[in-house]
């Protein structure tokens, strides 16, 4: 088993001033190659402040998060955001692209923070947005795309640098069902790829079966882990 | 990176034109009014500075700026051109008369009285007639605004000929200069210093300053010194006088003052409008530079896009509000009560250090603000 991810015992706290709220406790998580993992459970329960973790934006209270054997919570800020720039592709459940970018500029934002130029950057983009459908909109800014195809753009932009990790945060969650299964489609074919593993945090059970792994929360714990498409037993998410 | 901090600088139009017309604005407004008080500070000594030929004011020692006069006795002019170092010395009058047309209009004139043999002291610039006219019997030249102010039915030089009485003494225009505006906006009258003397009231004594040259190699400085010990009467240089002039109406006036105040409003509405929406641009703009530090963009990258923008949007904004000062003065070059004001490159420079500051200040209060976007906020819905 080529692992990809290996979190362990991790807490997580939020507050101040003597006011501290306990959102995880004491996870313990590994993430495979060439899958594609959901994370479910209602909301609330701590998916993304998971994910946000697993994904070196946030530092947990305690525990140890390892990418692809970097110990990312051990990484000073300068190695951490070089290691995410690297090695980890991410899908936003807002998409978070640039307005004033077009989609091939967007996609090819990840390229530009590592130095190269947004000409050159777009052009790379742009190939990877032809795969994903996208080829007659890729001089298109993202107001004048749907969200299907804002969300396809997201997507070009996590993968566009080939990283190993890709993490995405309810990326059909403002999507319609049919838009919503092309693009779980295409984070399926993305995971087929053995050296790249992504992560899915979602509650939209109609896409439990592009999983090839659920793993459930509920208030900060896992609850079960299932190594199908199935809902592990026992758990019911809404 | 540069090219997408332009790109997201200029993709939103409405926010990217407040800001620019906000530095425009804040940089037109002190530059306009910065160059008006100093063209107007500088009006008070204009009456000084317009006479290049004297490089000493001899004056009674009480007399504290150029509009304020105590006469000397006629006897002083000797004891000057007595003093080692004078190459000449001419008199010169300088006081308010009242000039009145055959209409009956009244209007107080400035009467400036210059050396009957040498003309020293008159305008050299001549747009109608010449030096030599004053000579004539009851000759008198207007300033181009005088003459069109008292004769607003002709242009300026086709007031040659027109009379008018000077204390029921009959004057002739016969000549119209080109003389800097007085700070007393009263149009200014040049005659022979005889015929100045001569027709104003009599008092004990007429002459109000002495004119003089220093002599080859001599330091006017020195001179002035000198002729101060000798006769006991204030000598000043040119230049030194001309401050005097200007200092006085600085701090015994309320002009600074009330400019001051207009110029600080105008650096405070300034600074708010462009670190105000400079600070809600970027705060805007929050949730994407969390979206590039996220996938990968460091803090440094993000400084200096921030940084970029605030320059951008500096430079354009002050190079359009400098401009629309310099159409400004350039467009009301013509107008009486603007003449003489201009643009100064020390105004230039000391707007674009303020514009500069103010930037810079915005620019840091929303580094701040980028220096502490946790990445993660991209994953807050």
């Amino acid at each position: 088993m080529n692992v990809a991810v290996q979190a362990s015992n991790i807490d997580m706290e939020f507050g101040a001033n003597g006011v501290r709220s306990q959102v995880l406790f004491g996870v313990d998580l590994q993430i495979e190659m060439g899958k594609l993992t959901m994370l479910v459970g209602p909301s609330g329960c701590g998916k993304t402040t998971l994910l946000s973790i697993l994904s070196g934006t946030l530092t947990p209270t305690r525990g140890d998060v390892d990418v692809m054997g970097g110990r990312i919570t051990s990484m000073k800020d300068r190695q951490n955001v070089e290691f995410r720039r690297e090695r980890i592709g991410f899908i936003f459940q807002q998409y978070n692209l640039l307005p004033a970018l077009t989609a091939a500029e967007n996609a090819g934002a990840p390229l530009v923070t590592a130095g190269m130029k947004l000409k050159d950057a777009a052009e790379r983009a742009r190939v990877v947005l032809e795969t994903l459908g996208m080829g007659p909109h890729v001089n298109k800014l993202p107001r004048q795309l749907s969200g299907g195809q804002q969300q396809r753009v997201a997507i070009a932009r996590a993968i566009v640098h080939e990283p190993a990790l890709v993490v995405c945060d309810e990326p059909t969650a403002a999507l319609d069902a049919d838009t919503g299964r092309q693009v779980m489609a295409l984070l399926k074919d993305a995971s087929a790829d053995p050296n790249r593993a992504v992560l899915v945090v979602t509650h939209d059970n109609r896409i439990y079966h592009y999983a090839d792994r659920i793993i459930a929360m509920e208030d900060g714990r896992i609850v079960g882990d299932s190594a199908n498409n199935t809902l592990p037993e026992g758990i019911h998410v809404h | 990176m540069w090219a997408i901090a332009l790109k997201m600088l200029t993709g939103d139009r409405a926010k990217y034109f407040a800001l620019v017309f906000g530095i425009a604005f804040a940089t037109l407004l002190m530059s306009q009014q910065v160059s008006i008080f100093i063209g107007l500070m500088t009006r008070t000594a204009s009456q000084v500075l317009d006479v290049r030929e004297a490089d000493v004011w001899v004056m009674d020692p009480r007399v504290r700026y150029v509009d304020e006069v105590e006469a000397l006795p006629d006897e002083a002019l000797g004891r000057v051109r007595s003093v080692a170092g004078v190459e000449w010395a001419v008199p010169f009058y300088k006081g308010l008369a009242i000039l009145r047309t055959p209409g009956g209009l009244l209007n107080q004139v400035s009467l400036v009285g210059v050396d009957d043999e040498t003309m020293i002291g008159a305008p050299r610039t001549w747009l109608a007639g010449d030096l030599a006219v004053l000579r004539e019997p009851d000759a008198i030249a207007f300033d181009a605004q005088g003459a069109a102010f008292i004769w607003p039915d002709v242009e300026a030089v086709d007031t040659i000929g027109r009379e008018a009485e000077i204390n029921d003494n009959r004057v002739i225009v016969r000549g119209v200069v080109d003389a800097s505006a007085p700070f007393i906006t009263f149009p200014i009258a040049y005659m022979r210093y005889s015929q100045a003397t001569a027709i104003t009231p009599p008092t004990r004594n007429k002459m109000s300053f002495v004119l003089v040259r220093a002599g080859e190699g001599q330091s006017p400085r020195e001179l002035a010194q000198r002729i101060e010990a000798e006769t006991g009467l204030q000598a000043l240089t040119r230049i030194d006088f001309a401050w005097r002039s200007v200092t006085y109406y600085l701090t015994r006036t309320g002009i600074p003052v009330n400019f001051g105040i207009t110029i600080a409003l105008a650096v405070i509405v300034g600074a708010a409008i462009t670190a105000q929406t400079f600070y809600l641009f970027v705060v805007e703009n929050l949730k994407q530079f969390g979206a590039l530090k996220a996938i990968g963009a460091t803090n440094g990258q993000i400084a200096l896009m921030v940084l970029l923008q605030a320059a951008v949007v500096g430079a354009i904004g002050y190079g359009l509000g400098i401009g629309v000062c310099a159409l400004f003065f350039q467009i009301s070059d013509d107008v009486p009560a603007l003449e003489g004001f201009v643009l100064r490159w020390q105004v230039l420079w000391g707007t674009a250090a303020v514009v500069g500051v103010i930037i810079m200040i915005a620019s840091l209060g929303s580094l701040l603000k980028v220096f502490r976007v946790d990445p993660a906020i991209v994953f807050r819905g």
